[in-house]
C-alpha cells in the first residue's frame, strides 16, 4: 500500500469536494478496495471515508418502492423487514454472497463497484491484464478461463462481474442514484455496468468524482414469484460459477411480466432480455421451460475451459424459473 | 505474513522513518505498526518521505479506552496486534478469506484485516481477550474446551469471536442463505447445516469443524 491521506467528511458535498484527484478513492466497507490496495492493484493515495454521510437508511419511497442508502451494510439490507417482506429475492442474493463477516462490513454502494476476481487481474505477478494495465493483453483469453465469461466478452477481456446483489438488482429493475460535481444522475442498473469492449479497465458508467448515494427499487410486484439460485464449487463462501435471479409479476395464473438475470457469465450482471420477454402473457401451465432457458443462453460462446457453463446456465435458468412460477 | 526478518535493512530504514515523521508527533508508548514501517521502504516514499500522514483514532477495546496515533494504512488487525499487543487476534491470510482475524465491532463480527483502524473512531471492539468475564471463560469458550473444538488453535480466536456474534444474530432472528422462507421472519432453527453456513467465513486448516459445530450447538441450546 502507498502512503495514504485519510479524511472522514460528514456530508455528501464535503465528500465530493475531497475527491478531486484521480488517485482519490471513496471507501465504504473496504472489503474489496483494501484487498486490492494490499495486492498493489489499486493505487490509492487519498481515501475519503463515506461511512458518515447519512447514507445508511432504508426508506419507503412515495411510489411504494424502497430507497436503500449506499452506505447500508449488506447484512442490514438483507435483514431489513421491508426488504425481506417485499424483495425476498434481494435478501436471498445478499445472503448468498461472501461470509457473515464480510456482509457486516460491505456496503451496497461498494457492492456495485466490486471488481472482478479474475486471477490475472488480482495478481500483479501476471503481466498481461488489460483491465489492470491497458494494452498489456488478456492472459485469460487463452489461459485459465474456467471461471470466465460466456457472453458479451471481447478479445481484450473475458472477466466476469462477481456480485450476487447486482444480479438481483437487474431482475428487480433497480435504479442507481449518483451525485457528482455536476449534480445528480439516475442510472438504470442495466446501464450501470459495462461490457469490456476495447476498454475493460472501465467497469461502470460512473464518472470519477461521482458518488453513489442510493439504490431505488420500484414498487414490488414480484414478491412471492421470485427466486435466486447460485451454483458454486462449494456450498458457501464462494463466487458463483453461474447464478440466476428471476422476478415474475403474476396475475392469477398468468405471467404479466418477467425479468431474468444471470451472474457469473459476463462482465456485467446479464439481463436475459429475450428470455424474459418470451414469458409475457404466458399462462402458468403453458410455459416451455427448456425453450425459455435456451433463449437465455443463445448468445453464449464458450472459451477453452468453460464450456460447462452453457448447459449449467441453461439448467439453472430452467430450475430458478420453475421455482419462481410454482411458489405459492 | 510480514515478519521483522523479512525486511532486510529494516533497522536503518526504521530510524530514517521515525526521524522523519516524529518531530514530536509520535508520542512515547504509542508505536507505529510494523507493517506500515516496512512499507515505507518503497521508492516512491523514499523520494518523498514526508508524505506519510499519521492519524489519531480513539476506540474502546475490551472495556478500555485506547488512543492511537497510526499511519492511515494501518489495518484494525495490525493496530490491535502491534500497537495494543492483543496478539490473540490472529493474522492468517490478511486478505479477508480465512476469518482468523475476526473481532466484534459495535456488536458485529468483522474481518479486522480488511478495515483501517482510523475508520473505527468511537467504536466498541471485542477481541478474544475480552470474551471471558471476571476470569471465567464464556459458555462458548467452555464448550470449545469440552468438545475439543480445535487442534493447533490458530483459527480459534476468530472462531470464538465469530460464533459469539453468530449466537447474537440468531437471537435477533437474522436470516441466512438457508432460511427456508426469507419473506417471513421466524425463529431460527439452528441446525448443524445452519451453523456451518453461518460459520463459513472461518476456515480451520486442522479440520476441527465437527467439534466446532458441536460446541456452538451446545452453547446455543443452553443459552
Amino acid at each position: 500500500m502507498l502512503p495514504l491521506t485519510y479524511s472522514r467528511p460528514s456530508d455528501v458535498r464535503a465528500a465530493l469536494a475531497a475527491a478531486s484527484t484521480q488517485d482519490t478513492y471513496f471507501i465504504g466497507g473496504g472489503t474489496n478496495l483494501l484487498d486490492l490496495m494490499k495486492a498493489g492493484v489499486e493505487k490509492a493515495r487519498t481515501l475519503v471515508d463515506v461511512n458518515h454521510l447519512g447514507l445508511d437508511r432504508i426508506e419507503r419511497a412515495s411510489d411504494g418502492g424502497v430507497r436503500i442508502g449506499a452506505g447500508v451494510r449488506n447484512t442490514d439490507a438483507a435483514n431489513h423487514a421491508m426488504i425481506r417482506a417485499d424483495y425476498p429475492l434481494l435478501s436471498q442474493a445478499f445472503l448468498a454472497g461472501a461470509s457473515a463477516q464480510l456482509r457486516n462490513m460491505a456496503t451496497v454502494g461498494g457492492n456495485l463497484m466490486q471488481r472482478t476476481r479474475c486471477d490475472y487481474f488480482v495478481d500483479t505477478a501476471y503481466e498481461h491484464c488489460n483491465k489492470r494495465k491497458p494494452g498489456s493483453g488478456c492472459a485469460a483469453l487463452e489461459g485459465f478461463n474456467k471461471l470466465h465469461a460466456i457472453i458479451g466478452y471481447s478479445d481484450a477481456c473475458v472477466a466476469v462481474n462477481p456480485s450476487d446483489m447486482n444480479v438481483a438488482l437487474v431482475a428487480l429493475d433497480a435504479v442507481i442514484n449518483v451525485e457528482g460535481p455536476n449534480g445528480t444522475r439516475r442510472i438504470p442498473i442495466t446501464e450501470f455496468h459495462r461490457l469490456p469492449g476495447e476498454h475493460p479497465e472501465i467497469d461502470t458508467t460512473l464518472k470519477h468524482g461521482e458518488l453513489i448515494t442510493s439504490i431505488d427499487l420500484p414498487k414490488s410486484t414480484a414478491t412471492r414469484n421470485a427466486h435466486y439460485l447460485k451454483l458454486r464449487e462449494r456450498g458457501s463462501y464462494a463466487f458463483a460459477l453461474v447464478s440466476v435471479a428471476v422476478a415474475l409479476t403474476m396475475l392469477d395464473h398468468r405471467i404479466d411480466s418477467a425479468r431474468i438475470a444471470l451472474g457469473g457469465v459476463a462482465h456485467k450482471p446479464w439481463f436475459a432480455e429475450k428470455a424474459s420477454a418470451s414469458l409475457a402473457g404466458k399462462g402458468k401451465d403453458a410455459i416451455d421451460y427448456a425453450a425459455v432457458a435456451a433463449l437465455a443462453v443463445d448468445d453464449a460462446k464458450a472459451l477453452s475451459q468453460n464450456g460447462y457453463k452453457i448447459p449449467l446456465a441453461k439448467n439453472a435458468v430452467e430450475r430458478a424459473l420453475r421455482t419462481a412460477v410454482e411458489a405459492a | 505474513m510480514p515478519t521483522r526478518d523479512a525486511n532486510a535493512g529494516f533497522d536503518a530504514q526504521r530510524r530514517v522513518f521515525l526521524g522523519t515523521v516524529a518531530g514530536g508527533a509520535v508520542t512515547a508508548g504509542v508505536g507505529l505498526p510494523l507493517s506500515s514501517m516496512a512499507e515505507v521502504r518503497s521508492p516512491a516514499v523514499d523520494a518523498a518521505p514526508h508524505a506519510v500522514p499519521v492519524n489519531d483514532v480513539k476506540f474502546r477495546v475490551n472495556g478500555t479506552e485506547q488512543h492511537l496515533r497510526v499511519d492511515a494504512r494501518t489495518t484494525l488487525l495490525d493496530a490491535l496486534r502491534e500497537d495494543l499487543h492483543l496478539t490473540g487476534v490472529k493474522k492468517g491470510c490478511d486478505r479477508g478469506q480465512c476469518g482468523a482475524c475476526t473481532v466484534i465491532v459495535d456488536g458485529r463480527r468483522i474481518n479486522s484485516c480488511l478495515t483501517l483502524a482510523v475508520m473505527h473512531e468511537g467504536a466498541t471492539i471485542t477481541t478474544v481477550e475480552g470474551l471471558a468475564s471476571s476470569g471465567q471463560p464464556s459458555a462458548l469458550q467452555s464448550a470449545f474446551l469440552e468438545h475439543d473444538g480445535f487442534q493447533c488453535g490458530y483459527c480459534t480466536p476468530g472462531q470464538l469471536c465469530s460464533a459469539t456474534a453468530l449466537l447474537d444474530e440468531v437471537r435477533r432472528n437474522e436470516a441466512s442463505a438457508l432460511t427456508p422462507d426469507i419473506a417471513r421472519t421466524t425463529r431460527v432453527d439452528l441446525s448443524d447445516a445452519e451453523i456451518r453456513e453461518r460459520m463459513s467465513g472461518n476456515i480451520c486448516r486442522c479440520g476441527a469443524y465437527p467439534n466446532i459445530v458441536a460446541a456452538i450447538r451446545k452453547t446455543a441450546s443452553e443459552t
